[in-house]
């Protein structure tokens, strides 16, 4: 398989401050890869090093198949980049901006006039057209930074926190925007503090701390790390729960725990499914009444948790740098 | 590959004319402040200055506000850039693949056109305070050329500004603060010939002195003498190779400047 994107030992020290200590990346064409980490845990240094705009202090970095460091000329035609912060100018329209872009990738005008209304279309941008960026709310902006990164349909694409500042329904479309790019052939780097946008998105999560990879793989992979499922059932009267707590004991072998004042009784389960149905079956043969019943998979939070000693979203941990290596070695 | 460096840079000139308009504000107080000077000086000190072999003092002090105000250009730039980099454009610009040139001469050409509005504003006024030019087309033609090649060249001096502070509020101060000694230590409002000994010396050697002695010269305004130096005889040939220099050290400055930038 080839690699759109491939960094070896890239290293960026800022004094004391270690932005980047030695990561390792390699995504396949055609993928999704998520940048996972808390703030300061080097994500956006990682991708102004691969978009040619920051020189590492050591490392090899492979953009579609090009040395960055040696030829960043010859990779800027390739690649698209929606920073972390929009990178627009507030003063032209919508439309202005894309077209600037579409012209600054050599379109001829009318290519980057089409370009511009087709995108600005796709992002729902249409009616805003011709007002001047000052006016746009955030969400707004983001989507027209986006659209500026894609003016050319570029190979490799970097998105520095792509949804973050969206509501709900603007991160949905951008997820369907970004799956698109990706049935069109396109890959994608993108960095996220959000466990979901990774989950959702990416077929490769990477999970950064203090400038390191603590963690690589796919999101069943990293929760299978660990460990596997819970089963948790919930009764009605406090009468019922030596029943359930008896049947959940048989059914996964292990000792549930209790929790009386919710009435909810959890236990691991190592068969899934199979497991909850044969729960539900047996409490029903038992006659207890059951409020609720659940199968918990680890999320990404409790696989953070674990990796990093940390939640993603508890900010700039003060956690001195050696923590990290600790935790993952 | 020429052609398409060329087209990067009119495509960027064009992105900052586009601003002009919609941030009136920057273009009044541009044109303003060398309205005011015009007025404030000419009717102010009018009457008080005399000028050494004799002429009006309003036909000698346009060509000085004209270098004066062109010399400005450096904050406008640097601001505009500082600002672009603020903001992360100037990152994405430089993630394009454009020349590595085309975001400095952008900007610096939509400010060489702001400035020959502004000249072409003063020349109105200047006329209105009884302003007049006393040469051929070819001698004020050469002037006005002469004035804006150093608007552009300031605006180099500004690009390497801004990209060095970064943050458009230092970039505003430091445009401007050296430019203050720089405009006054010369003979653009006043003849040297009433500055001490040591100053005068300075005021002789300062391009700026140059500029406004080969306005003068070709626009035929009252020019008095400047001193028995190089640029003393000679302030036309001495303003274009003064120019000549500007743009040999400050655009390769600012251009390398702007490739190793990082906006953090
Ligand atoms: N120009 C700089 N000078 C000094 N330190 C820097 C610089 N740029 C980044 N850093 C430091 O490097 C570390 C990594 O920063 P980076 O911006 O890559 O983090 P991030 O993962 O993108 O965080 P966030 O989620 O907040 O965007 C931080 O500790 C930051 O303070
Ligand atoms: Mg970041």
């Amino acid at each position: 398989m080839t690699h759109a994107i491939e960094v070896e030992g890239l290293v960026k020290h800022y004094g004391e401050v270690k932005a980047l200590d030695g990561i390792d990346l390699a995504v396949p064409e055609g993928t999704v890869l998520a940048l996972l980490g808390p703030n300061g845990a080097g994500k956006t240094t990682a991708v102004r090093i691969l978009t040619t705009l920051l020189r590492p202090d050591a490392g090899r970095a492979m953009v579609a198949g090009i040395d960055v460091l040696a030829e960043p000329a010859r990779v800027r035609p390739l690649i698209g980049l929606s920073g972390q912060s929009a990178a627009v100018d507030e003063r032209l329209t919508g439309r202005e901006n894309l077209v600037m872009f579409g012209r600054l990738y050599r379109l001829d005008k009318a290519t980057a006039t089409g370009r511009a209304a087709e995108l600005l279309e796709r992002f729902g941008l249409s009616d805003a057209a011709t007002r001047v960026v000052q006016t746009y709310s955030g969400g707004m902006r983001r989507r027209l930074d986006l659209a500026a990164a894609l003016v050319v349909s570029p190979p490799v694409i970097f998105l520095d926190e792509p949804t973050t500042g969206l509501d709900p329904r603007a991160r949905a479309d951008m997820w369907e925007v970004i799956a698109e790019l990706v049935a069109a052939g396109s890959t994608v780097l993108l960095t996220t503090q959000y466990l979901e946008e990774a989950d959702r998105l990416a077929d490769t999560i990477a999970v950064v701390d203090h400038g390191r990879v603590i963690a690589e793989g796919t999101a069943d992979e990293l929760k299978a790390r660990i460990g596997g499922e819970t089963l948790e059932v919930v009764v009605a009267t406090d009468d019922e729960l030596p029943v359930a707590q008896k049947v959940l004991a048989s059914v996964s072998g292990s000792e549930p725990v209790v929790d009386r004042h919710t009435r909810r009784v959890q236990v691991p389960v190592g068969t899934g499914v199979a497991a909850l149905v044969e729960t539900v079956r047996r409490l029903a043969d038992e006659q207890v009444t059951v409020l609720d019943v659940a199968l918990h998979r680890p999320t990404l939070d409790d696989v953070f948790l674990t990796l990093t000693g940390h939640a993603a979203e508890d900010a700039d941990s003060s956690q001195p740098a050696g923590t990290a290596a600790e935790v993952s070695s | 590959m020429i052609a398409s460096q060329i087209q990067d840079g009119l495509v960027l000139t064009k992105r900052s004319l586009l601003r002009i308009p919609r941030v009136p504000e920057t273009l009044m107080f541009a044109t303003i402040q060398p309205i005011l000077f015009v007025f404030l000086f000419a009717y102010v000190f009018g009457g008080a200055v005399p000028i050494p072999g004799g002429g009006d003092y309003k036909e000698f002090l346009l060509p000085g506000i004209f270098v004066q105000t062109v010399s400005f250009a450096t904050a406008t730039t640097a601001v505009g850039l500082a600002e672009d980099m603020s903001k992360g454009l100037v990152d994405r610009f430089r993630s394009l693949p454009i020349a590595r040139s085309a975001v400095l001469v952008g900007r610096t050409t939509a400010d060489l056109v702001l400035n020959v509005f502004i000249m072409f504003v003063m020349t109105i006024c200047g006329l209105l305070v009884g302003w007049r030019v006393h040469t051929d087309a070819a001698h004020v033609a050469e002037a006005y050329v002469l004035i804006a090649l150093l608007s552009l060249a300031m605006s180099w001096i500004g690009a390497l500004i801004g990209m060095s502070v970064r943050s458009p509020e230092v970039a505003s101060s430091a445009g401007i603060i050296w430019l203050f000694p720089v405009t006054f230590v010369s003979n653009a409002f006043v003849p040297t010939q009433h500055m001490p000994g040591w100053l005068r010396v300075i005021a002789e050697w300062n391009p700026v002195s140059s500029f406004c002695a080969a306005a003068r010269d070709l626009f035929g305004n009252p020019n008095p003498f400047l001193g028995d130096s190089l640029p003393g005889r000679h302030p036309v040939a001495v303003s274009w190779a003064w120019l000549v220099v500007l743009f040999v050290v400050f655009v390769p400055l600012a251009v390398r400047r702007y490739r190793l930038a990082t906006s953090r």
